[in-house]
C-alpha cells in the first residue's frame, strides 16, 4: 500500500487500538463490570439507526459505551449459493441486490470476472458507459449515505436534500435501462442496450446541477456548528489500524491512506480520465463525511468526461460481437436459423465459461469490492465470492468506538457507510 | 361605573372554553409542524385529509384512540398509566394563568382575560412544569424498559438542569416587573417598553432553555429516536403515548406563551391603544411566530450530544443567566 510517509499528517493516535484478539468485540474491563453499573442495552436489530438489521451488543456505563459487540446475520439470503444455480447470464442480477445502493457497481465486478474468464474484449463504448454508470451509482449511494448518516446525528432534513438529486440519478438510470434500482444493464460482452438519445443532455444537466448540491449541502452542515461538534474528532481510526483492519474507500482515505483502485490498479477506462483522489488525515468522522463529499464532486468530473467520449461514440456498437455469448440482435430472429439457435442456446441453457478461477476488484463505492469466481467450465458458477467492502469496515465499529458516548456510537457506525445487505449477503 | 359581576360560573365555562382551544392549538400545531417542516425539507407534508390536510389532526386522533394501547408485561400499572396522565395534566394547567386578553363585559359579567388571575402566577407555571417532569420520569421507570430508562434519565437531568437557567432568565423580568403576576407583567410593558429590548439576554436564555424543557430539537435527546428508539414513551403506544405527545405540544405552546408574555407584550398591540380589544388576536399571532421558530429550529440542526448539552446549560446559559439577573438587579436599584 502506498503510505508515503509526508502525506500522513500527525499522528491521530499513539499506537493501536484494535481492541484484540477479536477486532470487533470491545469488551468490558473487569473494574467496570466490579461495580455493577454496567447496563446491557441490545442494540437492534430493529432499531431506527442500525442501517438495517445491525445488532449491536452495548454494555453502557452511564452514557459510555464501554463494551460493543456487533451481531450479523440478519439479512442472509444466500445470495452467493443462489448464484451456484443460475447460469452466468442470469447470475448478474443477483450481485445487484446485494447491495442495493451500489448496485451498477456490484454488478459490473461479477461481470468483468466472466468477461476474464471468458477472455472477452468489450466495445470502447460500452466501456465508457459503464464508467459512466458506475459513477453515477457512486454518488447515488453516497448521497443516500450522506442522507441517512445526517439523519443519525439528527440533521432531518439533509435527508430530503439528498434525496432531491438521487431522483435526479434515478431517473438517468430509467431512461437508459427502464429500472431504477438493480437495473441489470451490464452484459457480458458489453451493455445490454444502445444508449438512449437525451440521455446526454439529461446527464450534462445532471452534472451541472450536482456541483451546486454539494455546495447546498456543506452549507448545510460544514458551517453548522452542532454537526461540527457531532463529527469533529470522533471515531478516530489511525492508517496503521485502517490498514491492519482491511479497509479500503472512504474510510481508508478519510484515514490518510491514499489509496485508490481507480487510479491505482485502473479497471474500465480510469486511466484515461482525470479526477483526484481526495485523502484526508484526520481519521474522524467528519473526515471521512469530507472524503463522501468531495467524492461526490470528483465522480461528476468524471461523468461530464465518460459523456464527452461518449456523444463522440454514437453509430458505434454497444456489445461485442460474440454469438457464443452475446444475444443476436432481435431483428435477426426472425431471418436466421443460425441466430435462432443461438438466441435458443443463451436462453435456456446458457453460455459455457470455461474452467479456471478469477479475482476481480473495482473500487465501489463503498470500497474495494472483490468477486471471486471459479468457473468449472459449465454453464453455471461453480463458486463465487464477494470481498464485501462493508463487512469490512463494520469490522472497524470497534476500534473507532474509544471511550465515546451512545450518541457517538450512532455517528460512527454511520459514518463507516455499511450496507448490511452487503455484510451478511 | 358599576364594578361588573364575576360569578363562578363564568369562570368555569372559560376554563372549558380554553382547554379546548388549547387542545385544538396542540392539534393544528402538530399539523403545521408537519406542513412547515414538508415544505423546509422539499415535501408536502399532510395533503390527503381534508383540504391542505387540515383535517389531518382528527385523523390522527381516530387512529391513536383505536389503536391497541400495548402494555408491556413487566410494567408497573399504575404508574404507567398515571405517568401520561400527570405529564398532559400539568401541561394543560398551566395555561390557566396566562393572559390572552384585557377582559370584557358582556351583559353586565365581566368576562376576564385570563383564567386565573394569581399573584405568583409565574412560580405556578414553573412548579407545574416541574411536577410534569415526574410523568417522564416516572413514564420511562415504570414501562420497565432499558430504552425507557435511559430516556427518563436524560430527561431528567436535561430538565432539571435547564430548570436553573429558565428560572434565572425571568428574573431579570420579573425585576423590571416589579411582580410575578403574569397579567401585572404585561401591563407594565405597555406602560414602560416590552421586555426583549432590556431583557434581550434573558430572552435568548429563556428561548434556549424553553427548547431544551421541551425537549424540542436540537435537545431532544430525551427521545432522540436514533439513539434511543423513543426515549421515556418508547412503551407506550395508541392513546397514552398520544398523552405525552400532547404534554410535549403543550408545553411548547405554554413556553411560547410565556415568552410572549414576559417579552414581548402578551395581547397588546404595539403604539396602538385602541386596537387592544382585539388582544387574543395579537396574543395568538406572536404566539405563531414563535412556534414556527420553534419548527425552523427542528428543520435545520442535528441534535447536540448528551455532555454537550449539559455544558452548555451549566457553563454557558446559567452564568448567562445569572450575570443578567444580577445586571438587571443593580439597574433596577440604581435607576430608583
Amino acid at each position: 500500500m502506498a503510505v508515503a510517509p509526508e502525506q500522513t499528517r500527525g499522528v491521530i493516535y499513539e499506537g493501536t487500538r484494535i481492541p484484540s484478539p477479536i477486532p470487533t468485540v470491545l469488551r468490558v474491563s473487569d473494574e467496570l463490570t466490579a461495580t455493577g453499573d454496567v447496563m446491557q442495552v441490545n442494540f437492534g436489530p430493529n432499531h431506527p439507526s442500525t442501517h438495517g438489521v445491525l445488532r449491536l451488543i452495548v454494555d453502557l456505563y452511564g452514557e459510555d459505551v464501554v463494551g460493543l459487540e456487533a451481531v450479523i446475520g440478519y439479512l442472509h439470503t444466500g445470495f452467493e449459493k443462489s448464484m451456484e444455480q443460475k447460469s452466468w447470464w442470469k447470475a448478474i442480477t443477483y450481485p445487484e441486490r446485494v447491495d442495493y445502493l451500489s448496485f451498477q457497481a456490484n454488478e459490473m465486478a461479477f461481470v468483468m470476472a466472466i468477461e476474464k474468464l471468458l477472455d472477452q474484449d468489450i466495445p470502447e463504448k460500452a466501456t465508457w458507459m459503464r464508467m459512466c454508470l458506475c459513477e453515477l451509482n457512486r454518488i447515488h449511494s453516497h448521497l443516500v449515505w450522506l442522507g441517512t448518516a445526517a439523519l443519525e446525528i439528527g440533521a432531518i432534513s439533509m435527508f430530503w436534500y439528498a434525496f432531491r438529486e438521487r431522483e435526479t440519478i434515478l431517473d438517468l438510470f430509467e431512461m437508459v435501462t427502464g429500472v431504477r434500482m438493480h437495473t441489470r444493464y451490464f452484459q457480458t460482452g458489453g451493455l445490454a442496450e444502445d444508449i438512449p438519445t437525451g440521455f446526454y443532455a439529461q446527464a450534462r444537466a445532471f452534472c451541472d446541477q450536482m456541483p451546486k448540491g454539494v455546495d447546498d449541502y456543506e452549507a448545510m452542515l460544514d458551517k453548522n456548528k452542532i454537526w461540527l461538534e457531532r463529527t469533529v474528532g470522533l471515531g478516530l481510526l489511525s492508517a496503521d489500524d485502517a490498514i491492519a483492519l482491511g479497509q479500503s474507500g472512504p474510510a481508508l482515505r478519510a484515514s490518510g491512506v491514499n489509496w485508490d483502485l481507480r487510479r491505482d490498479q485502473p479497471y474500465l477506462a480510469y486511466d484515461q480520465v482525470e479526477f483526484e483522489v481526495p485523502v484526508y488525515y484526520e481519521g474522524d468522522v467528519y473526515a471521512r463525511y469530507r472524503c463522501h463529499m468531495e467524492e461526490m464532486r470528483e465522480s461528476t468530473k468524471i461523468i461530464r468526461q465518460c459523456v464527452d467520449r461518449l456523444e463522440k461514440m454514437n453509430g458505434e456498437p454497444w456489445i461485442a460481437d460474440n454469438r457464443k455469448v452475446v444475444l443476436p440482435p432481435r431483428e435477426e430472429l426472425h431471418t436466421s436459423m443460425e441466430a435462432l439457435i443461438h438466441h435458443f442456446k443463451i436462453v435456456t441453457e446458457g453460455y459455457r465459461v470455461p474452467e479456471g478461477e478469477v479475482y476481480v476488484t473495482i473500487e465501489s463505492p463503498r470500497g474495494e469490492m472483490g468477486c471471486y469466481v471459479v468457473s468449472d467450465g459449465g454453464a453455471k458458477p461453480w463458486r463465487v465470492k464477494f470481498r464485501a467492502p462493508s463487512f469490512v469496515a463494520l469490522e472497524a465499529t470497534a476500534t473507532c468506538m474509544h471511550s465515546g458516548f451512545i450518541a457517538d456510537m450512532i455517528a460512527i457506525v454511520g459514518s463507516l457507510d455499511t450496507v448490511m445487505g452487503e455484510v451478511d449477503r | 361605573m358599576t364594578h361588573p359581576k364575576e360569578t363562578w360560573w363564568v369562570a368555569l365555562i372559560e376554563v372549558g372554553v380554553i382547554i379546548n382551544l388549547v387542545m385544538v392549538a396542540f392539534a393544528y400545531t402538530t399539523w403545521l409542524e408537519r406542513k412547515v417542516l414538508g415544505r423546509m425539507q422539499r415535501r408536502f407534508g399532510p395533503n390527503r385529509a381534508g383540504p391542505f390536510g387540515l383535517l389531518q389532526p382528527i385523523a390522527d386522533l381516530v387512529k391513536l384512540i383505536r389503536k391497541e394501547s400495548f402494555f408491556p408485561a413487566s410494567a408497573h400499572e399504575i404508574p404507567y398509566i398515571l405517568a401520561p396522565i400527570l405529564s398532559t395534566f400539568t401541561a394543560l394547567a398551566a395555561f390557566a394563568v396566562i393572559p390572552w386578553g384585557k377582559g370584557w363585559t358582556v351583559h353586565g359579567y365581566y368576562i376576564p382575560g385570563v383564567v386565573s388571575n394569581l399573584p405568583i402566577s409565574l412560580i405556578l407555571i414553573f412548579a407545574l412544569g416541574s411536577i410534569g417532569i415526574y410523568g417522564y420520569i416516572v413514564g420511562g421507570w415504570a414501562s420497565d424498559s432499558k430504552y425507557a430508562i435511559l430516556g427518563s434519565m436524560r430527561t431528567c437531568a436535561q430538565l432539571v438542569s435547564y430548570e436553573v437557567s429558565l428560572a434565572l432568565s425571568v428574573l431579570g423580568v420579573v425585576l423590571m416587573g416589579q411582580s410575578l403576576n403574569l397579567v401585572d407583567i404585561v401591563d407594565k410593558q405597555q406602560t414602560t417598553v416590552w421586555f426583549f429590548i432590556p431583557q434581550f439576554v434573558g430572552l435568548c436564555v429563556f428561548l434556549l432553555g424553553g427548547i431544551a424543557e421541551t425537549s424540542r430539537p436540537p435537545f431532544d435527546l430525551p427521545e432522540a429516536d436514533t439513539e434511543l428508539v423513543a426515549g421515556y414513551h418508547t412503551e407506550y403506544s395508541g392513546m397514552r403515548w398520544g398523552l405525552f405527545q400532547m404534554a410535549e405540544y403543550i408545553n411548547m405552546i405554554v413556553l411560547s406563551s410565556l415568552a410572549v408574555t414576559l417579552f414581548f407584550g402578551g395581547w397588546h398591540f404595539p403604539w396602538v391603544p385602541s386596537l387592544d380589544k382585539f388582544g387574543p388576536i395579537w396574543f395568538c399571532l406572536k404566539l405563531a411566530i414563535l412556534v414556527n421558530a420553534f419548527i425552523w429550529l427542528r428543520a435545520s440542526q442535528p441534535r447536540l450530544r448528551y455532555d454537550q448539552l449539559m455544558r452548555f446549560g451549566w457553563k454557558i446559559l446559567l452564568p448567562a443567566a445569572t450575570i443578567n439577573a444580577l445586571v438587571t438587579a443593580l439597574l433596577v436599584v440604581w435607576v430608583k
